[in-house]
Formats: C-alpha cells, sequence, structure tokens
C-alpha cells in the first residue's frame, strides 16, 4: 500500500483513539441519544430535561427518562434525589394518576427513570401538571410546569370502577412491538386509594381473552392469564395474536378471593367485556 | 402385444423408449393428441377415449380409470390417485418438481400445462410412481414432446373447438420446424368459457375461465450421440371461478423452463444419460372481487418458485434393465393473505398463509427390470431421499409456535421406499403381484399452512411442523384372461398407510375465517386403509364394434373407525365402439351408486347416486389439401342435473352439451 494512502489511515486511526481517550468522561457522552426530549423546564440554576422514545406523553404507561442540568457549570448532576407528582386540573378537584419513583437508571450516569401513566387527558392535550421536587447535596428544589399529554389512538390504559367500589387504573406495558406470535403480556395495576395515592394492587389475577371484532370476533388459542409477579409489581401473561389488524384484549379482573369485581365472558351474546384495552399493528 | 405387454410392466423407460421410435418413425403431427402410458396394470385404460382433440389436460387424464379429478369448478381440477390427492402423490412435468402457489388446491400442476405442451402422460400407482419423487398414492409425469430431429422442414396445423354449454371456446396453432441437427417448434392455445349450465338449464355462476397458453421447445444435435434441448412454457389464466368456494383466481401463472442434455451411445449397454437443469416459477393470486357478498374482502397471493436438475441413466444388461435418477430441487413457497376490515378505520389485517418455506432435497432412484423369461419379469425399485424444510420468514416460525411452541425453523427428513413386482403374461392370461413400502414428508400446507380455510369440511386448518412421515404399505395384484373373444380382468390393491396425516379438530381453538365451524391442527391418525377392486370385461364383437365395461369399489377407512374422505363411490363405466378407418362412434354410459360409506366426520355428505349418457364421433379427412380431424358428440345426453363424490361442496355438474371440435394439419 503507498504512503499517501497509509497516512489517512493512520490520522483516522489517532483520532478515534483519541476520542476513545475523551470517553472516560461519561459526560461528553449522551447517554439519551436513543430517546426525543419531552420538555426542558428550567427552574432558576437547573434544568430538568424529560425524554421518551417519542419525544412526547401519551395516555396510558410512559416510561420517561430524566436528566438535571446545572446550568451555571453546563454539567449533569449525577448524585441528585428527585420525586414527581403529575397532576390533572379538573373544573371542581384534581387528581394525580398511578407512577413510580424516580430512581437512577442502571448503568447510566446522568440519567434518572420512572413511569407515569395518565389515564385520561384533555382533546387538545392540556390539563396535566407536573410538579418535581429534587434534592441536590442537602438543598431542596421544587418546580411545577404544565406539560401536554395527548391521548393515545387506541384504549391502551382504563380507569373503572369495581364491584368493590374502589376505583382502579389497568395500563398495557407490553407488547410495545406486537407480532404474529406468543407475545409476553405485561400490565400495571394500581388502586385508586384517594385522589394523589394510586398503590400497585397485588395477587390479583387478569383474565385474557382477545378477540378480533373485525373478524367475527375471532379468538386465539394459548393466551394465558396475567399473574402478579412481585419482583417488579407488574403482572404477566402469554398473549397469542395470529395476524395483525385490531384486537380488543377482553380482560376480566379477578380479586385475591378469586371473585369477578370486573368484567364478562365473552360469548355469543356478549361480544366484548366491559373491561378492555385495544391494540393495533 | 404380447411383447409389448411385458415391456410396459417392466419399464417406464423402455417403453418411452418404444414409443419414441415408433413415433419417430411416423413423425406423428397431431401434437394435441396424448399418448397415455400406463405403468401401473391396476386399472386398463381404454385407447380409444380421447374424443376431444382439445380437450384439456383434466378432461383427458379424467379418462383415465386410474385417476378421478376433484372439481372445485370448470377449472384446475386436483388429480386423485387410489383415492388420494395432490399431498400423496407425486406430480411432476418431465421429471421436473413444481409446486402449486395456491393454499386452497386450486392450482394442481396440471393446470399450468396444456396438451398441446405435452406428447403423452405417465400415470403409475402407488410406490411404482417414486421414479422422480416420494409418494403414497402414485405418480403422474406429464411428458413432454421429445427431440424431433425428423428433417421434415415446417409443418403447421390447427385446432378450433366449440362446446354449447358455457360457450366454451377453443383454439390452437401449432408450427414446427424440423432438421437433421436442429429443431424449433412453437404452440400456442386459448380457452375461453362462461358459466357453464348444469341439467336442467341451471347457471352455475362463477364458473366461466380464460387462460392461454404458449410453449416453444428448440433442439440442437452436438453430435450423432450428444444433443440438447430447451423448453419454455408459458401459461396464464385470469378470471377463473370456483363455484365450489368462496374465492376466486384473478391470476394463475407459470412459466416453466428447462435445458436438457441428452446422450445416446449406440450399440452400448448404456442406453441414454439424460440431464435436466430446470427452473419454475408460479404466481396465483387468489381474490374475491368479484363475489357480491363476502364477511370480509382478502387477498390472498401466493408465489412458489422451484430450481432443479436430474441426471437419469439408462442401462441395458443381458435380461436386466436398470434406471437411475438423481435428482435434487430446490422450492421457495409463500403465500399470505390481507383481508381488508369493513370497518375503514381498522387497519388490515395481514398473516403469511405459507411463512416462506424453503424446502431442499435431494435423492437417488434405482430399478432393475429382470427379465426372467420371455413371460416373467420381477421389478425392484428403491428410492433414498434428503429433504429438508426450513421457514426463512421469522413471523412464519413466532406464527407457528402459537400452536406448537416447541418447533425450531428448520426440518429435515430422511425418506425411503422400495417396491418389487413380479408379472407373468402369456397369450391367454396375465397376472402380477407386487408389494412396496414408501414415505412422505408433508406437503407445504400440512407442516406450515397458517390458518388455510377449507370449504369441504369448514373448518380453517393449520400446518404442523412436528408430523412424522407418512408411511405406507402397499399390496396390489391383477389377473386377466382372455376367452376367444371376451376379455376379462380384476385389479386391486390395498393400501395401509401409518401416521395418515389428516387434520384433527382443536376444540378449543376459535376459526378465522367467519362462519367457520373451528379449526382443525394437521395431525397423524395411528393407521388408515384404502381398497380398491376393479373388474372389467371387453368383447370384440366384430372387427368393427366392441363393447368394454369396468366396476369398481373403492373403501377408506382410518383407524378412528371413521370413513376417510373422497373415497369413491360404487362405479361403473360401459361403452360401446364403432370403428373404422375413417369414422369412430362410441356410445358411453357412466355413473357411480349411492355413497353410503360418506364422511360426514371430515365434511362430507351423500351423494346421491347417477348416471350420464354421452355420445362421441368422429371422423377423419385426408387429401391433397392436408388432414382433418373432425371430433363432435353430446355429453350427458339425457341433461342429468347431478353431482358426485368428487364435487367439492357438490358443485353440480355441466348439463347437456353438444361440443364440435376441428383439427387442421397442413400437408
Amino acid at each position: 500500500m503507498k504512503l499517501k494512502y497509509l497516512i489517512p489511515l493512520i490520522t483516522i486511526a489517532f483520532l478515534f483513539s483519541c476520542s476513545t481517550d475523551d470517553n472516560d468522561d461519561i459526560q461528553s457522552i449522551n447517554e439519551v441519544a436513543d430517546l426525543l426530549l419531552i420538555k426542558e423546564i428550567v427552574n432558576g440554576d437547573q434544568t430538568i430535561e424529560l425524554f421518551n422514545q417519542k419525544g412526547m406523553l401519551e395516555t396510558g404507561y410512559n416510561q420517561i427518562s430524566m436528566r438535571l442540568k446545572d446550568n451555571t457549570s453546563n454539567t449533569y448532576i449525577e448524585d441528585a434525589t428527585l420525586s414527581w407528582m403529575p397532576i390533572m386540573q379538573m373544573p371542581t378537584m384534581q387528581h394525580s394518576c398511578p407512577n413510580s419513583a424516580i430512581t437512577k437508571a442502571i448503568g447510566k450516569n446522568t440519567v434518572y427513570e420512572g413511569f407515569i401513566i395518565y389515564q385520561m387527558t384533555n382533546l387538545d392535550g392540556s390539563g396535566w401538571s407536573i410538579t418535581i421536587d429534587y434534592t441536590i447535596e442537602g438543598i431542596n428544589y421544587t418546580v411545577t410546569d404544565t406539560i401536554e399529554v395527548f391521548q393515545y389512538e387506541n384504549q391502551n390504559v382504563s380507569s373503572f370502577m369495581a364491584s368493590d367500589d374502589t376505583r382502579y387504573v389497568l395500563a398495557l406495558i407490553e407488547p410495545k412491538n406486537p407480532s404474529i406470535a406468543v407475545n409476553e403480556m405485561k400490565i400495571g395495576l394500581f388502586k385508586m386509594e384517594n385522589m394523589t395515592t394510586f398503590p400497585v394492587v397485588d395477587n390479583y389475577t387478569i383474565e385474557l381473552d382477545p378477540r378480533m371484532p373485525g373478524m367475527g370476533n375471532h379468538s386465539s388459542p394459548n393466551n394465558s392469564d396475567l399473574t402478579f409477579n412481585s419482583s417488579d409489581n407488574f403482572y404477566y401473561g402469554d398473549l397469542s395474536l395470529t395476524m395483525t389488524g385490531y384486537w380488543k384484549l377482553n380482560l376480566k379482573l379477578l380479586n385475591s378471593n378469586d371473585d369477578v369485581i370486573k368484567g364478562e365472558d365473552i360469548t355469543d351474546e356478549n361480544e366484548a367485556s366491559s373491561l378492555y384495552l385495544e391494540l393495533e399493528f | 402385444m404380447k411383447k409389448l405387454l411385458t415391456i410396459i410392466l417392466s419399464s417406464i423407460f423402455y417403453f418411452a423408449g418404444f414409443a419414441q421410435n415408433h413415433e419417430a418413425n411416423e413423425t406423428k403431427k397431431d401434437t394435441t393428441k396424448l399418448e397415455e402410458v400406463v405403468i401401473s396394470t391396476r386399472r386398463k385404460l381404454s385407447n380409444h377415449r380421447q374424443e376431444k382433440t382439445l380437450s384439456s389436460i383434466d378432461e383427458f387424464l379424467e379418462k383415465s380409470n386410474n385417476i378421478t379429478m376433484i372439481k372445485r369448478g370448470n377449472y384446475a381440477w386436483e388429480p386423485a390417485i387410489n383415492n388420494m390427492v395432490s399431498d400423496r402423490l407425486m406430480v411432476t412435468i418431465d421429471g421436473m418438481q413444481i409446486f402449486g402457489a395456491c393454499t386452497d388446491k386450486m392450482d394442481p400442476i396440471t393446470s399450468y400445462v396444456d396438451v398441446s405442451n405435452l406428447e403423452k402422460v405417465s400415470i403409475a400407482s402407488g410406490q411404482s410412481g417414486t421414479e422422480n419423487g416420494h409418494c403414497v398414492g402414485g405418480g403422474i409425469d406429464l411428458k413432454l414432446p421429445n427431440s424431433k430431429f425428423f428433417n421434415s422442414g415446417l409443418k403447421s396445423s390447427a385446432d378450433l373447438g366449440f362446446e354449447t354449454n358455457g360457450n366454451f371456446f377453443a383454439t390452437g396453432l401449432d408450427l414446427e420446424y424440423s432438421g437433421n441437427d436442429f429443431f424449433i417448434s412453437a404452440d400456442g392455445m386459448f380457452r375461453n368459457s362462461d358459466n357453464y349450465n348444469a341439467g336442467g338449464n341451471e347457471e352455475v355462476h362463477f364458473s366461466q375461465f380464460q387462460k392461454y397458453n404458449i410453449s416453444l421447445q428448440a433442439g440442437y444435435k452436438l453430435s450423432e450421440t450428444h444433443h440438447m434441448d430447451t423448453n419454455i412454457i408459458y401459461d396464464r389464466a385470469t378470471d377463473v371461478g370456483y363455484p365450489a368456494l368462496p374465492m376466486d383466481v384473478s391470476l394463475a401463472e407459470a412459466l416453466i423452463t428447462s435445458v436438457t442434455h441428452y446422450y445416446r451411445p449406440e450399440e452400448k449397454s448404456l442406453k441414454s444419460l439424460e440431464t435436466k437443469l430446470y427452473f419454475n416459477t408460479i404466481t396465483h393470486i387468489m381474490d374475491d372481487s368479484n363475489r357480491p357478498d363476502v364477511p370480509i374482502r382478502m387477498d390472498m397471493p401466493g408465489w412458489s418458485d422451484t430450481y432443479g436438475l436430474y441426471s437419469k441413466v439408462d442401462l441395458l444388461n443381458n435380461r436386466h434393465h436398470y434406471n437411475f435418477n438423481l435428482n435434487g430441487y430446490y422450492n421457495r413457497s409463500l403465500a399470505e393473505m390481507t383481508m381488508f376490515s369493513n370497518n375503514p378505520s381498522e387497519p388490515d389485517m395481514f398473516m403469511l398463509t405459507w411463512p416462506d418455506i424453503r424446502t431442499f432435497y435431494t435423492g437417488v432412484f434405482a430399478k432393475d427390470d429382470w427379465h426372467i423369461s420371455e413371460n416373467k419379469t420381477l421389478s425392484t425399485s428403491i428410492r433414498l431421499g434428503y429433504h429438508s424444510n426450513r421457514i426463512a420468514d421469522p413471523v412464519g416460525v413466532q406464527s407457528l409456535q402459537i400452536f406448537h411452541p416447541e418447533i425450531e425453523d428448520q426440518q429435515n427428513r430422511f425418506l425411503k421406499s422400495v417396491t418389487s413386482n413380479y408379472s407373468f403374461k402369456n397369450d391367454v392370461f396375465g397376472f402380477s403381484f407386487g408389494v412396496g413400502y414408501g414415505e412422505r414428508a408433508p406437503s407445504v400446507s400440512e407442516g406450515y399452512g397458517f390458518f388455510l380455510f377449507n370449504s369441504f369440511d369448514n373448518y380453517d386448518y393449520i400446518g404442523n411442523p412436528n408430523l412424522k412421515n407418512e408411511k405406507a404399505l402397499e399390496a396390489n395384484i391383477s389377473y386377466s384372461r382372455t376367452f376367444n373373444k371376451f376379455k376379462l380382468g380384476i385389479e386391486s390393491s390395498y393400501f395401509y398407510i401409518l401416521d395418515y396425516i389428516i387434520g384433527e379438530i382443536e376444540p378449543n381453538v376459535s376459526s378465522m375465517t367467519i362462519g367457520a365451524n373451528g379449526v382443525r391442527v394437521y395431525d397423524a391418525l395411528n393407521n388408515a386403509s384404502i381398497f380398491d377392486i376393479y373388474l372389467n370385461g371387453s368383447y370384440k364383437i366384430s372387427d368393427r364394434l366392441t363393447a368394454n365395461a369396468t366396476v369398481g369399489y373403492n373403501y377408506g377407512i382410518g383407524s378412528n373407525e371413521e370413513n376417510l374422505p373422497l373415497i369413491r363411490p360404487l362405479s361403473y363405466f360401459a361403452e360401446l365402439n364403432y370403428n373404422v378407418s375413417k369414422f369412430n362412434a362410441a356410445i358411453q354410459l357412466e355413473g357411480n351408486g349411492n355413497q353410503s360409506k360418506f364422511s360426514s366426520f371430515y365434511g362430507e355428505n351423500e351423494t346421491p347416486a347417477y348416471a350420464v349418457l354421452n355420445l362421441n364421433l368422429g371422423n377423419a379427412f385426408y387429401g391433397d389439401y392436408g388432414k382433418f380431424f373432425l371430433k363432435y358428440g353430446i355429453e350427458n345426453i339425457l341433461d342429468s342435473n347431478y353431482s358426485t363424490f368428487a364435487d367439492w361442496n357438490n358443485i353440480l355438474r355441466p348439463g347437456r352439451n353438444f361440443y364440435v371440435n376441428l383439427s387442421y394439419v397442413l400437408p
């Protein structure tokens, strides 16, 4: 190989080896490169950046990543503690929705994460605000800002009153990218204890009967009911999808005594359960 | 005659060679006239059945006693041998593997060729049909014409046909140039039919079709012992109605190509070495756009591409005649379904009904015909093969895992077949006895189909990649005896099939097709038995007048004590023939008894007895102007309104039909 070809190669190799050195400074890596920005909330010397895959919040389950920037040093704060409180302002009252604690994302230095399940929104995306409390080196901060939440095209969350006179919120988490296969189905189930408290409901059973109303209510085989997994507090089951299209995931909620507290069986007369989620792919 | 029959019994190839020499001498020009070769002695074919020169391959095959044609409409009938259909048969075009692209068997291979493409059809029962591949029921090989180094110059002929029922019209043109070292021939055929009427002028809707077929064959002699042929067939059917099914076909298209090298040394024990390379591709578009009322609109296209080769050796050594065939092919079968929701806001529904299945096969066949004496022959053949299926689309693997969680994307099989047949023949009586064992791999639908709707039993079918090989033990016997002018024959065969593949109801699975009864998943019965017996007699009243008749009985039952479907009930056929050199006439009576052993378990209902009467006549005119062949007659003279056990969903057969075919061969 001629020298004139080697020189650029060596130069490139050198440049790459230099950039490898830079990697020691994690802050220079964009740890949210695969995500889109939802919103930046500026609070004095700090800016809170909210990210997810779509760059927008929708009704249903939202996995959210956050960074907290020190505006003076232009660096990301790695050892803050954060909590949040989403609030929906209604004409006469206000309420919150199920949400997780905010934790440091595993394997990342600058990213914190959690989820929020919006059970409803206004048609124009208005109504919701978020209050974020955070502590940096013993100093507490708080900030509140409005945040847009859009209506998702399908029913991926259901908020309902069960026969035990309790309001529940049930949200579809997986499959996010369904395929013609036996998909793992993951659901979050929460109880509305009061306007702002939505604890996880454990050890219930969610019976599943997926149907295609457009195909004479065709069902699929080898589905399994969802059961509670105490390691991450979600419900898991198998969802078979035999073709692409619109699926209605009919559900029945059974409490820990196996009493049906919401939903009905699908029969020739009853085409759908009053408790259902929707899926399209 | 005695010698000829011995040869028929002993060898496919010897006979093919014999016929070919014979034809070479008379340089046969009427290419639409097919010659039938019956390898098995089980059911003899009357050689005077070709009443229409322009009959389709389907009609032609139907005239063979060995074959019944399952009908879903007026086009693309599905052949059955020994009461077994496509999956259990090996249907090839001149040794080439070719697979239909329709998940609902609307395009048997026989629908992609026309009589003008072929010279003869070899039909073999049971394991004697394994020359080109593994089968259980038998094999059909549609033979392309032999090389035509006749030095006869330019020849041409034309055909024209019309039938009153359905305004059926057919026309064909054939051109051929033949030199000493080079030949080229081309032919085209066009067929068109409207809806036909069943007996009593009852119109059978969606029974129309249109198709054209063109083929080109050329050959070049490299030397006295080497020559090469190339053959291209293009076949295109459009607007094909299937009255027995909920969908029609807007396009069925095939391109079938091959290049063959022949080596025929003279005066050696090696008679011939034939090597063929081939490729064929099929596109099949099923749709329902012409149907007024459907629960949901859908498109179901399918594709099938096959690449293959074979090499055949023909050896003669004293009293032994050996055939070897080394062959291999690679097939890709893909079919999908898109359904358009009646609710426009819902997305289209899609699934892979054949999830891109790649089949690879390689095998070897060997056959020895041992002419123990002039009267006695012992034929033995063996075929061994390696067969593998791979699901190339990961979505296909996942789809099938809904029903079969423990499957992988590839299944390999080793297939074996062996058969032996002893025959004895002299002037007054003939006898043959054969036994065989064979295996077959599941077809693509049986192994990998996904929600294939079968309108016969109204169930959706799911394939099963874990199926075992289907195995068949068979025995056949035939006996014939001539008493002066009277000849009597009896033929019978018995198949004991282990792991008989059939759909089993999966009670807790909901059907996909709206209105279907449920879902069946392909599974295997422990065993099934199929038995048939035919008795035939012929009487030569005079040199010009002959009568012949056949009575047959078939029986099929599974180990679950249920009758098997599509088993022919008691059937009979009688014919009176009058023949002089330029004129022939025949009157035929054909019928079935009541189908009492129908299989309600597999969706059949009882088909009542029927009988139809046909008359056909033929004239030939020779002169300086060329040759004319005029064939005409009446089918279903009494205009019976009937259907048979072989009619899918009891669709009615055509009522009275007047037909006329005219063939003109230029001098």
